[in-house]
């Protein structure tokens, strides 16, 4: 299974990267609750504003990164993850719903990027991944 | 939760797209369901649930139609869903967590199919309209 998401992950790369960023301004619009995390952001008020906003998107490149951390060490990834964990839970205090959410807009923007090729089959493989990102971002909550 | 004038219009304007291959979209978000959350397939022992299977194509039909029905009576889903409400309280009894699986695969199999028509804006009107469907299925639970 890890080996699937490490091939899945790796064959399309390089459009993933550009579906990641897009996720979290998205995120930010469909669920705007989300957005109590980002007090310091600017302006949010519109989904123009949104997505405009150049601290959005250089949050959205970070977080990249770090999921394309995640899919190079899939059969490490609690341990990978501890400190961003811990980070989440002490100092950023999100609740790991977030983290869900935030997995099922990119599998929604991932189906609008491969249309007809993001089968049910590759949906499911891709839920897997997500879930088990947000299981270890979670994983250090206390 | 009330939508918008704007997010019904949103609503009413992709419906218009999808309706002409609603039963395919239905089958559709069944599958991605059945393939992505397996636990949903607990509700269907009776059922073939292979791809392409009549009685699969069948009930994302049914589906389909209801979401139809809430799209036509978009100012009132609750009189449109009456029936359908009492069906899912007294007799289906579907645990209210499913309802977003399901919805969330219809919103993969919609952005699959229209990805230029589902921005972020329309992303979030349909996300709240089968958000309003789903909380109108389970009202009567209790």
């Amino acid at each position: 299974d890890e080996e699937a998401m490490a091939v899945a992950f790796g064959s399309i790369n390089v459009f993933v990267s550009a579906c990641v960023p897009p996720s979290l301004t998205r995120l930010l619009i469909v669920y705007p609750w989300t957005q109590r995390f980002f007090d310091n952001f600017g302006n949010l008020s519109s989904p123009t504003a949104i997505i405009g906003n150049p601290k959005v998107r250089a949050h959205g490149k970070k977080v990249l990164t770090s999921f394309g951390e995640a899919v190079k060490n899939l059969e490490n990834l609690k341990a990978t993850y501890s400190k961003l964990s811990e980070l989440h839970c002490e100092k950023l205090h999100v609740d790991p719903e977030n983290f869900r959410l935030l997995g099922d807009i990119l599998i929604i923007v991932l189906a609008a990027h491969f249309t007809k090729d993001f089968t049910p089959t590759c949906q499911a493989t891709w839920q897997k991944l997500v879930g088990v990102v947000a299981h270890a971002l979670a994983h250090k909550y206390h | 939760m009330t939508l918008t004038q704007a997010e019904k219009a949103a609503v009413v304007t992709i419906w218009a797209k999808m309706a002409t291959q609603a039963d395919a979209i239905g089958a559709e978000s069944l599958e991605r369901l059945f393939s992505s959350y397996p636990q949903t397939k607990t509700y269907f022992p009776h059922f073939d649930l292979s791809q392409g299977s009549g009685q699969l194509r069948g009930h994302g039909s049914k589906v389909m139609n209801a979401i139809g029905e809430a799209v036509k009576h978009i100012d009132d889903i609750r009189g449109a869903l009456a029936k359908l409400s009492e069906l899912h309280a007294y007799i289906l009894r579907v645990d209210p967590v499913n309802f977003k699986l399901l919805s969330h695969c219809i919103l993969c199999s919609v952005a699959a199919r229209y990805p230029s028509d589902f921005t972020p804006e329309v992303h979030a009107a349909w996300d709240k309209f089968l958000s309003s469907v789903s909380s109108v299925l389970t009202e009567k639970y209790r």
